[in-house]
This record gives structure tokens, C-alpha cells and sequence, in this order.
């Protein structure tokens, strides 16, 4: 007697196969082997830990896993190089240690890492893909018995599906084969395919989950004049003291600390007084102490176009980018750089230009950390020859030139 | 092999079939999946079981809290200072990665090499590798010092415009270390699934058979399925086999491929795995005869696959010595006078009490398996084992600390002290380890349930009429 598995009361589908249970490995191998040989392709051996031999006892082909597996394998070891020489050697150029930018043997761990981590999915993920699972409902869960096939149990289902299959001739193989009676699986009346709202939000998930790498991906092809977003500040807020900081621990109260007593600090040794602070005694020298040639005039000039003609502008009348953009705006609080032209600025002697260029002088700030001593002398000397530039007279043009220009 | 067994019902199998003490006791396929699954399906563990859980949770909390101590706070509060940037963590990280070998070495090469004894230990072995890589990988993630920055160790597009540098070993060591991490926990789970399913089908609450029935994937134990199945686990296998090799070598190219004296040697990699397996198996030992014993497991984890794990702790840790011979060797033939100091300073020095120490329980210690005695008595054994677990974890300081703290000038010699801190962190990843490995035992099959049943003599098919003889020689 054919036994139904499901209960009469539940709703029933379409026959999916004839199911023989059997006690032993021996048993079933022999069944299987019997059911090959009449010629049956679609049905299967259900068993609680892999029979040796079973497939052959079945006639099933050898998997083409081992294929896949090489293949994604292959395209680890080259999506692992390519990756080292593209982001090393092209993308972001790295000289380490005057190592090459790409090279095999530094290449071959990572290399061989992800040889292994894409073979390793591939198995493990093309494992289960072939074998359709997850597919957590099955027709053969409806056979009452079913739950021995992970414990000692064997089943033989010969599926309705297949070509050679006949209620009445299959049933009476399987009898013949197995003591146990023979159960007939049918498709559950629902498929056990997943509600279609569940998979419906699935996918909403998995796209609302998408749109923060598609904005971050948009925007590598976009232009912004924004600074780049740092997910994490941490170069905001160092823990450091800033110049001019109070500073609780010293008790001066001061962050920054003076030199010590009866020490100068490294490249601060001035042996010439006049080069060291433009000063002779009390008062400003009025000689430049380098020699001046047109060497110095061209560094002074250049460094003078640096540091400067911002404010200043280049030929010295104050009326630099910065101060043409602040009364642009008109800043109410912006003091216009003085003209190096201005009589009293004319009468500085040049130990006091030095002396402006190193400290400062009221609203102009002090560049003696950014232009090294020689240069601001350079700069002075430069200074020097725009003033004479501007103010001269006939008398500073050369007697043989005077003719040339018609004077 | 005798023949006298055709025929007969599987749960009557004579045990003279197959090696007797591969599986003792007469067990048959639902013997074994009662045997394991009753484990888990145990109303209550043993009393022993919530003692060890509380103290090992109470070590995880003082795990996690130190942890977020350290976040909140900087490396500082490690004893890491000049000229030792690297201190505990690091030896507890090589310590931890080490021990991590012994799952897929058993699971892997030894399935290669057809030794069917590993059989009822890889599960359990292979769990404790997990495990003690988590406990390994958080170290390295946590002594970067501002740990939200890790993600710069991976090749992930960044507003910087930047590349980590791959000739880098410590860059080697990510992907080593998160390699190997990966597949050893896809090892596992595929091993796990037909036993979920075994705990599916058994399970008596909605609850137990939903989850394990999600994970089990809808396993049903088909052929087809099977063929797959044992391709993909050989594949698998054939892959961790050389993995295995290559992260404690990678692990070694951290120190190798850099100049200092003690650490730049070409013997570390195979020197290195030689430690790791040995540690590992070590570690086994210490934990599988508690919990053999507290899980009735005794028929399946046997004291021969106790003592094959014994003999090769016996082998490595000769071969560890040997190691330790040459390193000394080389250090007085390669004519380096850094070199040579090094290795004087760790006899000689102010740690050579580590060093002395080190040697007694990795070389001396396991000596004493060439007496059978030792090697099958579970006391004896596990005191073995824990010797070795010490000297493993002095080996790594050795190699970490005596090195960094004196090395070419003398001026910037110092000494390293670990902080209160270092010690609890070290202890609360005992405290981690611990408590998922119990957990593992109350949960999840602690013996590969459909694995064993193939080594059980009914596995084998045999022709009815008796003339098979030759097939069953390989049971
Ligand atoms: C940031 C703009 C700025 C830059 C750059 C700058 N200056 Fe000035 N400079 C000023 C301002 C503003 C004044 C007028 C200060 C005041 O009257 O409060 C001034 C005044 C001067 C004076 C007249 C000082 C006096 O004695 O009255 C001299 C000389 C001078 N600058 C030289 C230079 C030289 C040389 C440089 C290049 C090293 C330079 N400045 C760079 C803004 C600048």
C-alpha cells in the first residue's frame, strides 16, 4: 500500500516522488545501484554522512566544483596583483626604502592570501549553490520518517519528474527492494517560497543600505571646493599647546618657554651685532653689512616678490593683491601697508628696514621665522635700489646713457 | 581485515572491524548522534560547566572594560615605552595566532594525510582556532592606538587619496591573519551543517529547531548533495593545508624582514610554524581532557587520539629546540657581533630567567613523551601541556622583548615592565577564549557527529553475498 505522507486534512499538491526507507548502507547502495540500472536519472540517496562509493552505485557525474573554484582562484591571484601594482606603482606611486613600486617577490603573500580567500568562497559559496541550499522546505520533509536521514536512517526517492517513473511500476521496485513501507512525498499545497512582503522589504533594506556608497561613489566624480570630510576629526583636536597658550604647570603661566638662562638656541648664535640686528651700539647702521652686487639684488628682489609685494605690491606703493582686495571690501580695521616710497620710510636707515622685515613694526607682522638673516639683508638692499628707482633724477642716470635718452 | 561482520545490522557491527580504539565502546550511528547530541540537548550542563563559565565571563568583562579603557585612554596605559614599542600585545598576539594552528592543522593536513584518528577532535579543535584568533586579531586592532583608524590597513578609497603599502609585512600579516580567520570559520560552518541539521531534526522546542534549523540551511543528507559536500571539504582542506604555513610565516616576516639583531634571521618562518603547532596542540590537550571528561565524550575522544596528540608535541618540540640550537649556532658562525649579543643577552641578560625558563617547558618538558606513561596518563599529560602553553607564551616574549630592549646602542637600552593592565587584558582573552569555547560545548555539536559515523565500520557498503573482502580494508 502506498502510503501518503501528508495528512489527509492538509492541503495537497502535486506527487513529488516514491520514497523506501532502509536500515543499512549496504541496503540502500544495493537499491541504488538497482535503481540506476532500471534506468531511473532523477532520484536520490538520502543518508546521514556521505557513503563511500555512492556515487557511483547512483551514477552520478563528478561535480565541475573543482573548476569553479580554479577559476575564481585564478582571478584572486590576478585581482591580487593588479591590486599592489594599480594602488602602489600607478594610483598613489610609493618609493619605500628605495624599494621598486612593484615587484613579484614582495607581492607573493597578499598574493597568495586572496588565491586561498577567493578559492575558499568559491567552495564554500559554489558548494551550496549547486546543491540549491539554503532551501530550508523540501517535499521529502513531509515523509514522516524523514528526521532518521540525519540520525541512522536511509531513504531511496525516486522523483515523479524523472522520464521512467510510473506510480505503479516505481512503487513496485522500491518494495521489492526495501521492508520498510513506501511513502509517497507530494509538493506541499504552498510552495514554501518566502511571503512576498518579507522579500519585498528584503530588497528595500538591501537598497536604502546601498545609497550612503553610492553618495560616497558619486562624489569621487564630482568637484568641491570643501575640504575632504574626515569621518574622524582627530587632526582637529590635538592635544598640543598653541603659540602664546597659558600653560598652568609653569609658573610663569606661559606655554612657551624662554631659552634658559645663558644658552642660545641652535643657529641663533650671533657673533656680528651689526648683521645680527642691524644695530651698531644704540643706533641703526646705515650700511648694509653684506657686500652689495647684483647677486644680493636678485635674491633680495625675488625674495621681496615672495614675501613682499603681497602687501607692499611690486613696486612698492602699498598697493599690493591684499591690500587691493581689502579696500576692495573696505574693512573697516585694515591698516594699508605704508608706501616704500614715503619720505619717512625713505629716511629709515637700513638697520631699521632690517629690523621691520625680522620683527615687525605695528600692524605688520614680523617675518624673521619665515627669511633667513642674509636674505633680509638682501631684501633691504633690493628696497634700497626700488626707493632710488622711483625718486631719482637726472643726475643718478649715467653721463653716457643721459644722451641716449635725450637728456 | 576479518570478514565476519557481512551482513550483520550496523548496530551489532563486531569491533574488530576497525582499529579498536578509534571509537570505543559498541557504538552505532545513533549511539554516536545520541552521545553528541545529548550533549547539547542536556536540559542542564554540568555543575562544573556554570562554575568555569562564570569565572571565564567575569575575565571577558575584564576584558572588554580594559579594552574600552585603552580606547578611551591610549596605548599608554600598556607598558609599550621606548625602546619596547611592542610589548604584551604583541607576544600575546604571536601567542594566540600560534595556538590557532593546531584546529586546521587537525582538520586539514591531517585529513590529507588520511589520518581518520582526527576525526572526533576537529570539531573541537577547529572551534578553539576560531577562538583564538578572535582573541589574536584583537590585539593588533587594538594597539594601532586610534583604533577607529584601523580601516587604513585595508585597501578601502579614502578622501587622503592613499594606498596602505603592500610590501609592508605588517600589511601581509592583515591579510594573512583575516585570511586565514575567514576560512577556517567557513572550514567549520560547512562541517557544521549536516550536524546542524542532526540537532534540527532532534530538537524538542520551536526556538532550537528554528535556529538550529536556519543554520542547518535546509541540509537533508542527499548524495548528490554529500558528493559536493566531500569535494568541497577536500578543496578546502588542500587549501588551508598551505595556508596554515603561511600565516605563521607571515606572522615571522614581521620580524624577519626587519634589522633587528634577534629578529633578523631566515630561520624564522618554518622555526615559527614549528611553535605554532606545537602550542597549539598543547593547548588542545589542556582542553580537551577536561572537557572529555565533563562531557561524557570519553568512547569518541579516546586516549589514542590523546596520545597521537602528544607525540606530535613530541615531535615539535623537538624540532623547536633544534631551532633554538640553531639560532645560537648561526649567531656565533654568522660573525655578527650584534648578533651574537642578542643571543648571549637572552642567556645571559637580565630577562634570562625567561630564557632559561623557556627552554626548561619547551624542550625539556616534552621529553617526557617518549614514556608511554606520560603520554597516555591524563594528568601527566595535561601538565605537559601546560608547561608548553607557558614556555610557548615566554618563547614569544623572549623574541619580542629581550630583542627591542637592547639593541644596537647602548645608549637607548632599556627595560620593559608590563603594566597591571597588561596583565588583566592578557587574562581576560583567557577569560574570551574560555567562555566561547564553553559556550561551543553547550550549543553546538562538540564531535563532528556525521564524520565519526563514516569511521564506524557499518559505514562501508558491502556486497550481500560476502566476497568483499578487499573492500573493507579501507575501514
Ligand atoms: C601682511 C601685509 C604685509 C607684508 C607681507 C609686509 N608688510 Fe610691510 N607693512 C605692512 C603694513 C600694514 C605696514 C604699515 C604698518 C602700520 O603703519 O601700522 C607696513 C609697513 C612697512 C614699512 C614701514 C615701517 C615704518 O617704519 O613705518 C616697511 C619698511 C615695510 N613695511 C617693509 C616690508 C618688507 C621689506 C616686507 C617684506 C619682507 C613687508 N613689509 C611685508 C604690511 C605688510
Amino acid at each position: 500500500m502506498l502510503e501518503p505522507a501528508n495528512t489527509a486534512a492538509a492541503p495537497r499538491g502535486k506527487l513529488h516522488a516514491i520514497v523506501a526507507e532502509f536500515d543499512d548502507v549496504t541496503a540502500v547502495t544495493e537499491a541504488a545501484k538497482r535503481v540506476r540500472d532500471a534506468g531511473y536519472t532523477q532520484f536520490d540517496v538520502y543518508s546521514p554522512f556521505p557513503i563511500h562509493g555512492i556515487e557511483r552505485a547512483m551514477g552520478v557525474r563528478s561535480t565541475r566544483l573543482p573548476w569553479i573554484v580554479l577559476a575564481c582562484g585564478l582571478s584572486g591571484t590576478a585581482g591580487a596583483l593588479l591590486l599592489q601594482w594599480w594602488t602602489n606603482a600607478v594610483d598613489y606611486p610609493f618609493k619605500i626604502s628605495g624599494k621598486p613600486l612593484f615587484g613579484i617577490p614582495a607581492a607573493i603573500p597578499i598574493t597568495f592570501e586572496l588565491t586561498v580567500l577567493f578559492s575558499a568562497f568559491a567552495a564554500f559559496l559554489g558548494m551550496f549553490a549547486l546543491n540549491r541550499l539554503p532551501r530550508h522546505h523540501h517535499p521529502i520533509f513531509e515523509h514522516p520518517r524523514f528526521k532518521r536521514a540525519t540520525d541512522d536512517g536511509f531513504f531511496l526517492a525516486i522523483e515523479a519528474a524523472d522520464t521512467r517513473f510510473d506510480a505503479n511500476r516505481t512503487r513496485e521496485l522500491l518494495q521489492s527492494l526495501s521492508s520498510h513501507p513506501i511513502v509517497a512525498c507530494d509538493e506541499p499545497a504552498d510552495d514554501g517560497a518566502t511571503p512576498r512582503w518579507v522579500r519585498a522589504g528584503l530588497v528595500s533594506v538591501a537598497v536604502v543600505a546601498l545609497i550612503p556608497f553610492a553618495l560616497a561613489l558619486a562624489s569621487r566624480f564630482q568637484d568641491s571646493s570643501k575640504p575632504p570630510f574626515h569621518i574622524v576629526g582627530d587632526m582637529d583636536w590635538q592635544t598640543r599647546y598653541r603659540a602664546q597658550a597659558a600653560n598652568p604647570h609653569y609658573a610663569d603661566g606661559r606655554a612657551m618657554r624662554p631659552d634658559v638662562a645663558g644658552t642660545v638656541a641652535f643657529g641663533e648664535l650671533a657673533t656680528d651685532q651689526v648683521l645680527a640686528t642691524g644695530k651698531t651700539g644704540a643706533d641703526w647702521t646705515t650700511k648694509i653689512p653684506l657686500t652689495v652686487d647684483a647677486a644680493l639684488l636678485q635674491r633680495g628682489r625675488a625674495r621681496y616678490g615672495i614675501y613682499c609685494a603681497p602687501c607692499h605690491g611690486i613696486a612698492g606703493y602699498g598697493d599690493g593683491l591684499v591690500a587691493a582686495r581689502a579696500s576692495e571690501l573696505q574693512e573697516p580695521t585694515w591698516v594699508p601697508p605704508a608706501s616704500l616710497h614715503d619720505a619717512v620710510v625713505r629716511g629709515r636707515a637700513a638697520g631699521q628696514l632690517f629690523d621691520t622685515i625680522l620683527n615687525g613694526v605695528r600692524t605688520m607682522p614680523a617675518y624673521g621665522r619665515q627669511i633667513p638673516r642674509d636674505d633680509a639683508w638682501a631684501i633691504v638692499a633690493y628696497v634700497r635700489a626700488l626707493q632710488r628707482s622711483q625718486n631719482a633724477t637726472t643726475e643718478d642716470v649715467p653721463p653716457a646713457a643721459r644722451a641716449a635718452m635725450g637728456l | 581485515m576479518a570478514g565476519d561482520a557481512h551482513g550483520n545490522a550496523p548496530a551489532t557491527a563486531s569491533r574488530s572491524w576497525f582499529r579498536p580504539s578509534l571509537v570505543e565502546g559498541d557504538q552505532d550511528f545513533a549511539s554516536v548522534t545520541r552521545r553528541v547530541a545529548g550533549v547539547v540537548e542536556r536540559p542542564k550542563p554540568p555543575r562544573a560547566w556554570y562554575i568555569a563559565i562564570t569565572i571565564s565571563g567575569t575575565l571577558t568583562l575584564v576584558l572588554f572594560s580594559l579594552v574600552a579603557y585603552l580606547i578611551a585612554t591610549g596605548v599608554g596605559v600598556w607598558g609599550n615605552n621606548a625602546p619596547a614599542f611592542w610589548g604584551w600585545d604583541i607576544v600575546n598576539f604571536v601567542f594566540w595566532v600560534g595556538i590557532a594552528h593546531a584546529g586546521t592543522l587537525i582538520s586539514a593536513i591531517l585529513f590529507l594525510l588520511r589520518q581518520h584518528w582526527r576525526t572526533s577532535i576537529n570539531r573541537a579543535a577547529e572551534a578553539m582556532t576560531l577562538f583564538a584568533v578572535c582573541c589574536a586579531g584583537l590585539y593588533p586592532a587594538i594597539h594601532v592606538g586610534r583604533i577607529w583608524l584601523a580601516y587604513w590597513l585595508f585597501p578601502v578609497p579614502n578622501q587622503m587619496s592613499m594606498w596602505p603599502n603592500f610590501r609592508s609585512p605588517l600589511l601581509w600579516d592583515v591579510f594573512a591573519v583575516s585570511t586565514y580567520a575567514t576560512v577556517s570559520a567557513l572550514f567549520w560552518y560547512m562541517g557544521l551543517v549536516p550536524d546542524l541539521a542532526t540537532l534540527r531534526d532532534r530538537a524538542v522546542t520551536p526556538l532550537k529547531r528554528f535556529l538550529y534549523g536556519f543554520f542547518a540551511l535546509g541540509w537533508r543528507g542527499s548524495s548528490r548533495h554529500w558528493h559536493r559536500f566531500e569535494r568541497a571539504y577536500l578543496i578546502l582542506a588542500a587549501l588551508a593545508t598551505p595556508l596554515v604555513l603561511s600565516v605563521h610565516s607571515v606572522v615571522s616576516f614581521d620580524f624577519a624582514v626587519s634589522l633587528v639583531p634577534g629578529w633578523h634571521t631566515t630561520i624564522f618562518p618554518p622555526y615559527f610554524v614549528a611553535g605554532a603547532i606545537f602550542s597549539g596542540f598543547a593547548m588542545v590537550v589542556t582542553i580537551m581532557v577536561p572537557a572529555r571528561q565533563l562531557f561524557g565524550l570519553k568512547e569518541l575522544v579516546t586516549v589514542r587520539h590523546l596520545e597521537n596528540m602528544n607525540k606530535v608535541i613530541l615531535a615539535t618540540g623537538s624540532l623547536v629546540g633544534l631551532a633554538y640550537l640553531t639560532e645560537f649556532f648561526i649567531a656565533w658562525y654568522g660573525g655578527n657581533a650584534y648578533e651574537r649579543f642578542a643571543f648571549l643577552n637572552r642567556a645571559l641578560g637580565p630577562y634570562s630567567w625567561a630564557y632559561w625558563l623557556m627552554v626548561f617547558c619547551n624542550v625539556v618538558a616534552p621529553q617526557f613523551f617518549w614514556f608511554k606513561r606520560v603520554r597516555t596518563g591524563l594528568l601527566p599529560m595535561v601538565a605537559v601541556a601546560i608547561l608548553v602553553n607557558v614556555g610557548m607564551w615566554l618563547e614569544r616574549f623572549v623574541i619580542v622583548v629581550i630583542s627591542l630592549t637592547r639593541d644596537y646602542l647602548p645608549t637607548s637600552w632599556g627595560h620593559f615592565t608590563p603594566t597591571l593592565v597588561d596583565v588583566f587584558t592578557f587574562a581576560g582573552t583567557f577569560g574570551l577564549f574560555f567562555t566561547l569555547f564553553l559556550l561551543f560545548c553547550r550549543f553546538l555539536p562538540m564531535v563532528a557527529i556525521a564524520e565519526v559515523k563514516t569511521v564506524l565500520p557499518a559505514a562501508h557498503p558491502h556486497a550481500p553475498q560476502g566476497a568483499a573482502g578487499k573492500e573493507h580494508a579501507h575501514a
